[in-house]
Parts: C-alpha cells; structure tokens; sequence
C-alpha cells in the first residue's frame, strides 16, 4: 500500500456509502469522517478507499485489549468500537506511576504504528471523555480534579445517544459544566434518566464497574466465603492458600507466573485488585504471597470481601533446572526475588552499562535490574566526574582562548580562583547519529580551586571557530 | 586487632561481655583499608561488615557528595559480591566510579521518590542477604532509621553505608546528631597531589574518623581510589604552602 497516497476508510450501509475513518494527508485535503464517498472521489483525484472491515477490527481491538491485560492492568475492557478502558489503580506502580504507565503505553502504540491517545481520571466516564476530546496525547487528571477537568468538554463526550445530544444543543447546551448545572427534574421528564446517569457516572456518584475481558488459558483460582471475612491475619492466610493452589496449578502446567492479580470481590458489589510483578517466572508459594501479603494494608475491606480470585495473568514456562553444588566456589545469590520485592513496593530498580559514545551524557544507559552480565565497563582512561549534572550549568569565566583553562569562574553565585587545571580533552558531536552535530565540539577542562574541590567544565565549541559552538562555559560535574 | 594487643585484660573483658550478650554467634568479618595506620584505628582493624557505617562530605560536599561516594565505591570494590545503591538524585556518574573498580554489573541502584522509600529499600536489602554492601544516600538519619538498619545488617552480616548529603550546606550541622552507626566519616577534599608539571594530580581527601564504637576520632589524609578501589596515606601538609607559592609565581 503507497504511503505517500491519501488513504480512507470506507463504511457501507445498504448503498450508501461513507468515510468513516481518514489518515493525516487525507484530512489535510479536506475529507471529514462522514463524507460521502462519492463526493471524496471527486474532491481528491488519486484517494485510496480501503472497504471498513468492523468484524476484523474488532477482533484486532480485543487482541489489544488481552496485550493491555498481561502488560499494565488486571481489569481491561472495551470502550465502545474504538477504545480500551483499564482500571490501573494497584498496578501503575510497575510502570512508575500513571504518567509514565500512560505515556509508555502511547510510546509502544506508536512504535507499532498505531495513532493512541490516553488519559487517566477517576471515572470511566471522564477518562473516555478526555481521551477523545483533548487533541493532547496523554492527559492525568488528578484525584477529585475531574469536575474541573470535564467542565470544558462537548456534551458529546457523554456517551449519549444521537438524537439526545442533538435536542440538548437545540437547548443551547453545548459543555458538561453546563449541562450539570441544570435542574435535574426538568432534563429527566424531557430526555430520560439518560443524561443524568452519564452525568452520575462521570462524576463517580454513580458506580460503572469494568468488566475486564478474560482469555480460557488464564491460570485462576478462586475463593467463595460463606461469612464475609475483613481482618488482614485472615486475608493473608486465605492468600496464601490461593497461592499455594496456583501454584500447584502453574507446576502442572509448567508454567510460572510473571504477572499475578487478586481480585477481591466486597458485598456492597465492589471490586478491588492488586497486581504483582515478577522480573523472572515465579511460581516459588512463598515469594508469590509474599509480594501479595505486604500489599494487604492497601485493601478495604470495607463490610467484608465475599470472593477472591487469584490469576496468573502472564505466565511463561519455567523449567526445573538441575544446580550443581561445588565446595570450592560460593555461588553468587539470585537478586531476583530482591528486586521483585522492591519493584513492587514502586522502586524503580535499574543497572547501568556503557554505551559507546564519547559525549558523558550518552556513555550511560540504564538495563534491568536482572539483565544478564555485560561484562565490560567503560574503557575511557580519562578523569570522569563523580557526580554529573542532568544540566550543564552556566557559568562566567575569564579565560585566555583557544585552548587555556579557565583563571577564575563563578558558579552558583560564588566566585573560585583556578589553581590547578588540566585540558583540554576535545569532544566531537556524533554526526553518524545527528546530522545537527556536524561541528559541535566541547573542549572539557579539568579545574581544580583553592580548597581542592574539583569540577568538570566545559567551552561550547574550539575557541576559534563559531560554527562550532556558542563559546559559552558550562560546569558539568563534580569530581571527587 | 592493635587495641586489644595492647590491653589484653580490656579484650578478654570484651569477649566475656560479648558472650553475654550472646549477639551475633560467628565471627564478625572486616574489611581492612590495607593502610595500617587506618587498620589500626578501626577496631577490628578495619570496616566491619554487618555494621552501619556513615560518610559525609565536606565543604561544597555536603551537597554534591562527590568524594564521598567515590570513597564509598572503592569501600563496595573490595567487597565480594554485589551491591545495592538506593538514592532519589541519580547523578552518580558511573564511569568515574567504575574507575575505582567497582564494576557496573556489581551494582544495582534503587531510585525512590522519598526519602523513607530509601531507608525502607535500604533495610530490604540488608535482610535480604546474599548482598555484600548496602549504601543509601540519604539527607536525614534518625536514630531510629539508624538503629534499625544496624539490626538489619547484623542479622545478614552485609554491609550498610549511609552516604549523608544534604540540600544547603548548613543543614550540615545535623551530622553531629547521634546514631547508631557504627563509625563515621567525613570525607573533604585537599588540593591535589603535586606534579612535575601544571596539572591535577591524584586526588587526596582529608578523611576524618569522627566516631567510632570502642575506638578513637583520627584523621588521615589519604589519596583518593586507585583502580582497584585502594587508598592510601599522602600525608603532603608539609609542602602545601610551598605549592601555592609556586602557583601564584606561574599565574603572576
């Protein structure tokens, strides 16, 4: 399929015939979903028209939608024909928080070649409301913020029906914020309860419980209470026994679980859940409720949990391994359940390795945590900072160019007399990598005060040349 | 180990008292610096593993915390097995830290939001076992985080190292505030080693020893790391003087 070429989708119903879907160059020249697709082919003169295919993209959505389940929530379902909603409270922590979750998710959407757009709110409603409205590509609502955040929004972000979208405008009713501040009785008599549950419903007064899609090869274990239990003692003890029949039911199938979630069902029809991650497959009983068992404090148990349910949502094979036991040399211990732990609680657990890149900032890169030994390290023999800024600092000097260190600088305020120095160690911007590099240079100086304290600058560019850099100093780290 | 040659009534004293306190049943290891000077003030004769250990910087490092860390990766060099480095500023630049031989592959760092987060994933680690040193770099060590860590490094006999690093420099004068370390350090930097020619040489701390279990406060003045995380005393006061002497000829 040429890419360069305009591309719509075309819906049919009996003959008429419509664009129900449009890429950038197609909406540049002026097509608008629901145009005629007689009227498009004689707008724009070369228009690919591919036929909708409603059954295939469902079935694509749905696959999405178990990709989401296994990557970043316990609950996911579909959102209308065109959306996912997940519920990632008790399971952002694994990504960093919902910022990051959100904005990674969009990221590997894209690497896909997908167009996504995401947002983060308290209820159902808001979140499927912002995501469509707000051209933004991911948006964060903080908690009790939402009344704020939808007060703006059209009215057709409320998931009402057509005709009662189109009687409200002819009310002149156009935004949230105004519809919620009419009187309800009037609204009801004239549209139904329609209007007011959506309202309810966005501003959380009203419960929407996901219902998360589920696959039949999922591992689940599940626990019924004939009295509704509350106290934390006896939650981790019923925990631990789902734990210890999942993982029964792993082992048979010699599986192990890389992702774990509870669900826990209360009797006022509520559900929570919790998520548990695992940097290797696990199906260890006691690691797994371990992981569980510290996050019983988040639970509610409000007037007490009727069922549990334990899935294995992610799992992957785990074979026994035979470990041969010698008297001379101490085996190095397995960190991994470590920084399960510890990722779990919503550390961000990394390990760094070198990058071949002469520029400091680039020579560093984060790997997991239980990646496999890299085994070398960084070959440079040159003096490198202890500490290095995220940003290169400003600072004023009085040095003699081209190629002297600087006499006196001043950073942060406080003015420091050069008595040793030693440069400079030329750096060459990467114009393999980024064409806009193509002069840059940064002269590194090694500059040391009176009292002995030590630091790293920098001049943009050679001294001579402006082309290659701005000639301004930089400090950017602090040697030991 | 100097100590009690010297009083061996006051070492069997100790032993006695320490088999009544029925504390921790195996020999407690140490990591020696290898300079017998320092050795010798350390009771033991060196860093004991199983213990918490503090260091500070001085000067502009009370912030940046520079030679501390540099003197805490050459502390983690020498130890056997891997590391684990909690913080909430990752600005520790590794390469100069590899250079003190410490490998990247020996380290996993922990990056929290707070402060409390490090000292929770600081005791994590330390009961974990299987790690050979914990360090964590924190802003405020109250007794309580303190003592707790040391019980936790007791427990598995890995190390525990506190590298303090404040937000201004005067908040510095918490450090003086007890803990239940078991020695503290202050690591301030020193005009570098001299050369023959104009440059910076071999940089060289003033380490103070400001408090140490069952021993006495020194000060050394010690070069900083070398490849395979060793220091060593370059006790130079003699000719400091005379160095900025010969500077202040160069630039006039």
């Amino acid at each position: 399929m040429p890419a360069d070429k305009p591309l719509v989708v075309i819906a049919r119903s009996g003959s008429k015939r419509w664009i129900c879907a449009a890429d950038q160059s197609a909406l540049k020249l002026g097509l608008r979903i629901g145009t005629a697709a007689s009227k498009a082919q004689a707008m724009v003169a070369d228009l690919l028209m591919v036929d909708a295919a409603p059954a295939e993209d469902a079935a694509a959505l749905e696959r999405l939608a178990l990709w989401a389940l296994r990557q970043y929530s316990p609950v996911v379902a579909l959102d209308g024909a065109d959306g996912l909603v997940m519920d990632i409270e008790g399971a952002d922590h694994l990504h960093g928080g919902e910022a990051r979750l959100i904005s990674g998710l969009v990221n590997r959407l894209r690497g896909h070649g997908l167009t996504a757009r995401a947002a983060v709110a308290d209820t159902w409603g808001a979140a499927h409301a912002l995501a469509r409205v707000l051209a933004a590509e991911t948006t964060v609502v903080p908690v009790g913020e939402v009344k704020r955040a939808v007060a703006d929004l059209p009215i057709l972000a409320l998931r009402l029906p057509a005709e009662i979208v189109k009687g409200l405008r002819v009310l002149g009713i156009d935004t949230v914020g105004q519809l919620s501040a009419m009187a309800r009785a009037p609204l009801t008599l004239r549209f139904g309860p329609e209007p007011a549950r959506r309202l309810d419903q966005m501003f959380g007064r009203l419960a929407e419980p996901i219902e998360p899609i589920r696959t039949p090869e999922l591992v689940e274990v599940a626990k019924n209470f004939a009295e509704p239990i509350g106290a934390p003692e006896t939650i981790a003890r019923y925990v631990r026994g789902l734990v210890g029949q999942l993982s029964a039911r792993l082992a048979q199938n010699g599986l192990g679980a890389r992702r774990c979630d509870l669900f826990i069902h209360r009797v006022d029809n509520t559900r929570q859940h919790l998520r548990a991650g695992l940097a290797k497959p696990v199906r260890d009983p006691q690691r797994l409720s371990k992981l569980l068992c510290e996050r019983i404090e988040t639970i509610e148990p409000g007037f007490g949990i009727e069922r549990m349910a334990l899935v294995a949502v992610l799992a992957e094979p785990l074979e026994e391994r035979q470990v041969a036991s010698t008297l001379i040399e101490e085996a190095v211990a397995d960190i991994t359940p470590l920084v399960d732990i510890l990722g779990n609680r919503g550390h961000r657990l990394f390990r760094v390795a070198p990058v071949a890149s002469d520029v400091p900032e680039r020579s560093v890169r984060r790997i997991a945590a239980t990646a496999p030994d890299i085994g070398e390290a960084w070959p440079v023999k040159w003096p490198r900072p202890t500490r290095l800024l995220a940003n290169p600092e400003r600072i004023e000097v009085i040095a003699l160019l081209p190629d002297q260190p600087p006499a006196v600088f001043t950073w942060r305020g406080k003015r420091r007399k050069v008595v040793r120095a030693d440069g400079p160690e030329r750096i060459f911007g990467e114009w393999w990598l980024r064409p806009r590099e193509f002069q840059a240079v940064r002269d590194y100086f090694v500059v040391e005060d009176e009292l002995g304290e030590r630091y790293w600058v920098y001049r943009a560019g050679d001294g001579i040349d402006p082309q290659t850099g701005s000639h301004l100093w930089f400090v950017h780290g602090v040697f030991a | 180990m100097a100590n009690h040659a010297i009083n061996p009534v006051l070492a069997e004293l100790r032993e006695r008292i320490g088999q009544l306190e029925g504390g921790p049943q195996r020999a407690r290891q140490v990591l020696p610096f290898g300079v017998a000077q320092i050795d010798r003030a350390l009771p033991g004769g060196g860093l004991l593993f199983g213990a918490l250990h503090e260091i500070a910087g001085g000067g502009g490092g009370t912030v940046d915390g520079a030679a501390a860390a540099l003197f805490v990766a050459g502390v983690a060099a020498r130890t056997p097995g891997r590391v684990l480095w909690c913080m909430t500023r990752p600005d520790l630049f590794f390469p100069s830290v590899s250079q003190a031989g410490l490998h990247p592959d020996r380290v996993v760092f922990c990056e929290s939001d707070r402060e409390e987060e490090v000292l929770s994933a600081m005791e994590e680690g330390l009961s974990f076992g299987g790690l050979a040193a914990v360090v964590g770099e924190l802003v405020r060590l109250p007794m309580n985080a303190s003592r707790r860590l040391q019980l936790a490094a007791e427990k598995t006999g890995a190390m525990a190292i506190v590298l303090r690093r404040w937000r201004r420099q005067n908040e510095a004068s918490d450090y003086g505030q007890p803990t239940a370390s078991t020695t503290r350090w202050r690591i301030s930097t020193l005009p570098s080693q001299r050369l023959p020619v104009a440059g910076v040489g071999r940089a060289r701390w003033l380490a103070e020893l400001m408090r140490v279990k069952a021993g006495e406060c020194a000060e050394f003045e010690i070069g900083a790391p070398d490849a395979k995380g060793r220091i060593c005393l370059l006790p130079t006061a003699v000719d400091r003087a005379d160095q900025t002497a010969r500077w202040r000829s160069l630039a006039g």
